[in-house]
């Protein structure tokens, strides 16, 4: 299975091709290249997933190891790829989401100066992406992780000329390396604990449950930096700065969904921890509800979507922690479609508009963006979980589980169904539909010299090609993806796929009752159509309506300048006194105090040397002197 | 009879009593350059005797030594004063004190 190897390499080469030469290739050929690396890359994934299909269910692990990476003493970590139904899964929807979002990006970067550090930043997110997914160990997966975390640096801070943007990836980089502490220290945990990484070793031993409490939290540690989580979100909504298929990229193939993954391939050290277990599902549940919340009050397009990505990303790990991981999966899969389209689809109508963001000044797009309009309408029926788009069935099963685990958390889950729905048709009602307000508005910036909006002749245009073409088959596996997974007819395909991963020990196989399912189906239909209809009852008529904006919510609950007041204060006090007493006065004082003792006697000693040969002579005689008189006492003695 | 060794030696070292002296006192470059002169061949004169007391050759071998040390001494200094002496009618040593460092 030598496809096998294709799968990283691609990608990589397109991402040095476009480092090196990324120059000389220019507009579009730079980009089409990106696109053909990642297509290729999902080809190959498709090659070895069919391969992977015509095995047994037990003996589908393919390992393929390209060299030793770190070959110390006892421990050898290997840079290897294992190929298993976990690993495939998630290379499917990254090479394929990412080829779709590379593909429109070619539209939406069209005439960006920075064009192809664009495309190179692209391929080398997706492989870094691959790399975490398909490493056999978590040493090598680290590596990938790490590599997610750069790109995403250099591609939220992709316009590093804004301020907004630099910081905002600055936050990102510093939050996730929060997250990265915990992921190291369960690296060091595991190094001590069996000498190996290896997924082979580390996920088939018995492991005492205070030891696993621990792996697994700090595991969960770095699922909640790279997912955004509670406390660890922050960063998501601020990602936005970067241009919009990063958003999509970040939000719905590569990034947030590695921790989902490494969540779920520690499946077997989680089970050990009933502690884990309800963190990881409380946490998603915190999460889900308190961006849900945020979400509903926000005016930036892109904003909105980016809260509901956190929102969702709680679903998951809800679904993850209650032990339902093929319900957790499916809703990622799923969630990667409908949030790329959103996200695609947001993107199109900000190009529409030249750069404008800002709901309140959109409104009425339908009748000019005949594909992006009816492509958003979609991913906003699936993220609104209204059936059968791919949303429901996906959040239905994630709720089912959270149920079992406590009717608590399903309420929690329920509660923020509502809310997805409503501050989703917000969203909707605000761009499409009613007056439109961007008329007005790009007369203004036109007055204000902006160019493009009067070229344009102020009305909105549908975006090119490449741009839609995305667009119409991610709606389409928005309508139709559900279908991998459904829980009737034999339909769950992702469930028996996976099942030789999360065996009934490491995932107790729990039933709910067929009516309690209808049940728990319908009240959350019913959720989601109440919420729909309060944010089309709510958003109808009006533009503003203060009541239902507090500024609290517009502020995300004040969590960030909460944040930046009391961390970020006393931590730039402390960083000030180590920087300026204790580095600049002690540290810096201890080595001028040295340098200056030199100059101080240089300065002295330099009066001997008076250039007068009188006194160099007599310094000789009165020497010699000395001398004579002390070897003539010697002589004597 | 030959002149005992004591004598030579106490003009060696007059001789060079009289050079050092000439070197700290005076200014003119010539003058000082004579007495160095001086006190090497004072030194040559000790060696020499040392030389006929111990019947060692080595004595002699080093005052050839010290000759060609002073010709290329010579060569030297000669050509810097001369050099100095272009520049000024009059040149002393402490003229040239600002070449310190």
């Amino acid at each position: 299975m030598n496809a096998a190897y294709l799968i990283p390499a691609l990608p990589l080469i397109g991402a040095i091709v476009l480092l090196f030469g990324g120059r000389r290739l220019r507009e579009p050929l730079s980009g089409w290249l990106a696109t053909i690396m990642a297509v290729g890359s999902f080809v190959a994934t498709v090659i070895v997933w069919v391969s992977l299909l015509g095995k047994q269910a037990s003996a589908r692990s393919i390992d393929k190891n390209i060299f030793t990476w770190v070959p110390v003493n006892s421990l050898h970590v290997n840079a290897g790829l294992q190929l298993d139904p976990l690993s495939i899964l998630w290379c499917l929807f990254v090479t394929g989401v990412g080829s779709l979002i590379t593909l429109y990006s070619i539209g939406y970067m069209h005439g960006d100066p920075s064009f192809s550090r664009f495309f190179f930043l692209l391929n080398a997110f997706v492989f870094s992406m691959i790399v975490l997914v398909l490493a056999d160990n978590y040493l090598f997966s680290f590596f990938g992780w790490e590599g997610v975390g750069f790109c995403s640096y250099g591609l939220i801070g992709f316009w590093f000329d804004r301020d907004t943007a630099a910081v905002a990836a600055k936050k990102a980089f510093v939050t996730n390396r929060v997250g990265d502490y915990g992921f190291m220290i369960a690296l060091f945990l595991l190094f001590q604990h069996f000498g190996s990484f290896n997924y082979r070793d580390v996920l088939h031993s018995h492991l005492s449950g205070s030891f696993a409490t621990g792996l697994a939290l700090m595991l969960f540690l770095g699922a909640v930096g790279k997912s955004a989580q509670i406390p660890l979100y922050m960063w998501l909504p601020d990602a936005m700065e970067g241009p919009t298929p990063v958003s999509a990229l970040i939000h719905a193939a590569t990034m947030v969904t590695a921790g989902v993954y490494l969540v779920a391939r520690s499946a077997p050290i989680i089970h050990f921890s009933s502690a884990a277990q309800w963190t990881i599902s409380i946490i998603g549940a915190a999460t889900a509800l308190l961006a849900a919340t945020i979400a509903c009050n926000q005016n930036d397009i892109k904003r909105v979507l980016a809260y509901s990505t956190v929102s969702q990303l709680g679903y998951m790990f809800l679904g993850e922690g209650s032990g339902d991981y093929g319900a957790g999966i499916y809703h990622t899969v799923m969630h990667a479609f409908f949030k790329a389209l959103l996200f695609l689809s947001a993107g199109a109508v900000i190009h529409a508009l030249h750069d404008e963001q800002n709901m309140k000044r959109m409104g009425n797009l339908r009748r000019y963006l005949p594909i992006t309009f009816p492509a958003f309408m979609i991913g906003f029926l699936a993220l609104a979980a209204i059936p059968p788009f791919d949303g429901f069935w996906s959040k239905d099963a994630i709720l089912a589980a959270a149920w079992h685990k406590s009717p608590a958390l399903w309420a929690v889950g329920v509660l923020t169904a509502f809310l997805t729905a409503y501050y989703m048709t917000r969203q909707v009602v605000l761009v499409f539909f009613g007056q439109s307000r961007w008329f007005d508005h790009a007369k203004e910036r036109g007055a204000a010299g902006d160019h493009h909006v009067y070229e344009a002749g102020g009305v909105p245009h549908e975006a090119p090609a490449t741009m839609t073409v995305p667009l119409v088959i991610l709606a389409a596996a928005s309508v139709l993806g559900w279908l991998l997974d459904a829980p009737f007819g034999g339909l769950d395909f992702i469930n028996k796929w996976l099942a030789p991963l999360f065996p009934p020990t490491v995932a107790p196989a729990f039933s709910v009752a067929t009516g309690t399912k209808w049940l728990i189906g319908l009240v959350s239909v019913a959720f989601a159509l109440a919420g729909l209809a309060s944010g089309v009852a709510a958003w109808r008529r009006a533009v503003d309506r203060p009541r239902l904006e507090p500024a609290v919510l517009e502020h995300a609950w004040y969590i960030d300048e909460g944040v930046s007041r009391t961390v970020a204060g006393p931590l730039t006090r402390m960083a000030n006194t180590f920087s300026f007493v204790i580095d600049g006065r002690l540290v810096d004082g201890l080595v001028r105090a040295v340098s200056g003792s030199f100059a101080a006697s240089g300065r002295q000693l330099r009066r001997v040397q008076t250039g007068y040969v009188r006194n160099y002579a007599l310094g000789i005689s009165a020497g010699a002197v000395i001398i004579l008189f002390y070897v003539s006492l010697r002589a004597g003695s | 009879m030959s002149v005992p060794s004591a004598w030579y030696l106490v003009l060696a070292a007059v001789l060079f009593g009289l050079g050092a002296t000439g070197l700290l006192i005076r200014r003119n470059v010539l003058v000082m350059f004579m007495c160095i002169e001086l006190m090497l061949n004072a030194v040559n004169l000790t060696f020499v005797t040392f030389s006929r007391d111990l019947n060692d050759i080595g004595g002699q071998v080093n005052v050839f030594f010290v000759l060609v040390v002073a010709a290329a001494e010579v060569v030297v200094g000669l050509a810097i004063i001369v050099a100095m002496f272009r520049r000024r009618a009059a040149a002393t040593a402490d003229d040239i004190h600002i070449l310190k460092g």
